[in-house]
């Protein structure tokens, strides 16, 4: 019974990895942009949070409704004046500019919080459940997690299918060029991207940040996860980022498991075999269109 | 077309290697007249990061692969030396090529799943396979990555303190001269002709028949043996590593990328600007090792953006001057008294020396 406990928590952890993908995934879908801070930015908002609820004592999900805005608004201002100048054929400035970036938040946050863990408590919520037998039980806020995971997606598919700017998303990853001779302000899309990358991603933080303790250092870990998620689901597929979030999820908690009982591998250890293996069999992922 | 030669070699180049063998020379003999060490040691770390960053820049300047895992052949190279000496019984100077030999060896099957990935998802699948490693390293049994482990004065054998410590100087001086040395000679062979040619123009130098994925693996297991070789150094001079300093990513990879960015990426001159800068304000910040980062990091972030050919780029609109004979010219000829370049490393900045 545990096993299938480990295959059901994995599930439930896969969407916030699906949470943490989306923007990488987006914003690599639509623009070829990598952006290596992405990690780091969910733990700035997840330390932002912790601010906002300690000055202006409220419950941490209630600052959610702060921290997200400013991390879009953030995002939207870092795309229009800064990473739109590194973007081109050539990733090399992007990568170099957003490793900086990445590198630069990290030690900015050791220097203001310290090196210390941290912690989101949002009360009773967060520990209540739903017990299926003595061993398997199924907490509310992870269902949460996934539900929210679920709804972003959706909800992006919808807006990239349906809306006039969606539109605009797909008709600028399709050829720049011709998306400007359409009257289309790519730099302004590209913005709009990043801020929506930047929403999605302080929303996983902030979740993260409930469920698990978290310190400055704890960013690149969080990228690596994602960019797995990606990868497995198969680039620019947002259906496969959810895909992979959940077996990249799985393989995680299975791993623990598996540590447990026999004492070899370890849950991330276990997560990045599997990465490796679905590069190995299938580099365009399970859901992916083509090679990236 | 008679008359016309292929010349590498410019009068600054030459200046600029008769200058550098000079330099070489006085570093050379500094344990005699530098007797309290004061600057020698220091110049230990100098050393051997400009041989990280010499290689780093191989890797992302001319191949187009731009590395976040830099650190798992350090690693390897720190954990090579350990076994060996430690556990093989092996001499310690004799470990040296042989730890390169083990990274260059493993970094094939990385390779193998690396390549599958371009531009910034590569850069991110070289820092899982990193992270695999160091994970691999901090639960292994025999490795013990998780503890301190130590040379021992066993195996480092019958040498005294003075001979370690002057050897370990001279190896990081050979590793850095060794490694700008290789950037040079990969730059004159066709290989350097294949990668940049690649750089420029990939379905270009594909039609003509070059093989992108055999110059840049043959790059990669050079770079890898280079930095193994350069990690097991490391350990001879700090004697003791955990597997979370021995892979780290902040010191053997972000450090290196940062100093080549700032001095400029793509260019052999770069590195070693960008290792004098970062050795200045590093002077200068001592122990504020949170403010390092943020300081190096932000520079890098912003020169990444408005100077990608760094500070070596910024002097070349100033003077276009060619310290390493490494660009192939077209010279001589009855037509053509001032040729255009042939395998151009800096196509924008020498179409505006031209100007």
């Amino acid at each position: 019974m545990e096993w299938v406990n480990a295959i059901v928590q994995g599930i439930l952890l896969g969407g916030l990895f699906a949470l943490f993908a989306t923007g990488l995934s987006l914003a690599f879908g639509v623009m070829r942009f990598v952006n290596l801070a992405h990690g780091d930015l969910a733990i700035l908002a997840a330390f932002l949070a912790v601010s906002f609820s300690a000055t202006l004592e409220v419950n941490p999900f209630v600052t959610m409704a702060l921290v997200v805005p400013i991390m879009a608004l953030g995002g939207y201002v870092i795309q229009r004046f800064g990473f739109n100048w590194s973007i081109g054929t050539d990733p090399l400035p992007s990568i170099l500019v957003t490793f900086g970036l990445a590198v630069v938040i990290q030690n900015a946050l050791l220097e203001r919080y310290s090196a210390d863990s941290q912690g989101l408590d949002i009360g009773t919520f967060e520990t209540r459940s739903i017990e299926f037998t003595d061993d398997i039980a199924v907490g509310w806020f992870p269902v949460l997690i996934l539900g929210v995971a679920v709804v972003v997606l959706v909800g992006l598919q919808l807006f990239l299918s349906f809306t006039r700017m969606g539109r605009a998303f797909r008709a600028t990853a399709d050829d720049p060029s011709t998306a400007r001779l359409m009257g289309i302000n790519d730099r302004n899309i590209y913005a709009v991207v990043m801020a929506i990358a930047f929403a999605t991603v302080a929303v996983a933080g902030l979740f993260l940040g409930i469920r698990q303790t978290f310190g400055p250092t704890d960013g690149p870990a969080q990228l690596i996860f994602a960019f797995e998620a990606v990868v497995i689901g198969g680039l620019g597929s947002l259906w496969g980022t959810l895909l992979g979030g959940i077996i990249l999820g799985v393989a995680q908690t299975v791993g623990n498991q598996v540590d447990v009982e026999f004492n070899v591998l370890s849950g991330p250890l276990f997560g990045h075999l599997i990465f490796l293996v679905v590069l190995a069999v299938r580099p365009s992922g399970l859901l992916g269109r083509g090679r990236g | 077309m008679k008359g016309y030669r292929i010349s590498r070699s410019t009068p600054e180049s030459t200046v600029g290697l008769i200058g550098f063998g000079a330099l070489v020379v006085v570093l050379g003999t500094l344990p005699w007249w530098d007797s309290d060490g004061s600057l020698q040691t220091p110049l230990v770390a100098i050393l051997y990061y400009l041989a990280l960053a010499q290689m780093w820049n191989l890797l992302a300047g001319f191949a187009g692969l731009v590395s976040i895992g830099q650190q798992m052949f350090v690693g390897i190279g720190v954990y090579g030396m350990l076994q060996m000496a430690e556990v093989g019984g092996v001499d310690p100077y004799v470990a040296i090529p042989l730890a390169g030999l083990v990274a260059a060896v493993l970094s094939v099957p990385v390779a193998a799943f690396a390549f599958r990935l371009r531009g910034g998802y590569f850069a991110i699948g070289t820092w899982v396979v990193a992270e695999v490693m160091r994970l691999l390293t901090t639960e292994s049994n025999d490795l013990r990555g998780g503890d301190v482990r130590a040379l021992t004065r066993e195996s480092l054998g019958g040498y005294s303190l003075e001979t370690r410590t002057n050897s370990v100087y001279w190896l990081a001086l050979g590793l850095a001269v060794g490694g700008t040395a290789i950037v040079v000679l990969v730059l004159r062979s066709r290989l350097g002709l294949a990668l940049r040619a690649a750089r420029d123009n990939e379905g270009g130098a594909r039609s003509l028949g070059v093989s992108i994925a055999r110059a840049q693996l043959i790059t990669w297991v050079v770079v890898a043996f280079w930095t193994g070789c350069t990690g097991a150094v490391i350990l001879l001079n700090t004697t003791s590593t955990t597997a979370g300093s021995a892979f780290s990513v902040t010191r053997w990879t972000a450090l290196v990328i940062f100093m080549v960015v700032i001095g400029g990426v793509g260019s052999t001159t770069g590195p070693i600007i960008g290792v004098l800068v970062y050795w200045i304000i590093d002077e200068q910040l001592g122990d504020a090792d949170a403010w390092r980062f943020i300081i190096l990091g932000g520079i890098a972030a912003v020169m990444a953006t408005v100077a990608p050919k760094g500070v070596y780029g910024l002097l070349q609109q100033w003077r276009p001057l060619q310290f390493f004979p490494v660009r192939r010219r077209l010279a001589g000829g009855p037509d053509n008294p001032s040729p255009p370049d042939v395998g151009d490393p800096e196509p924008q900045t020498a179409a505006e020396g031209e100007q």
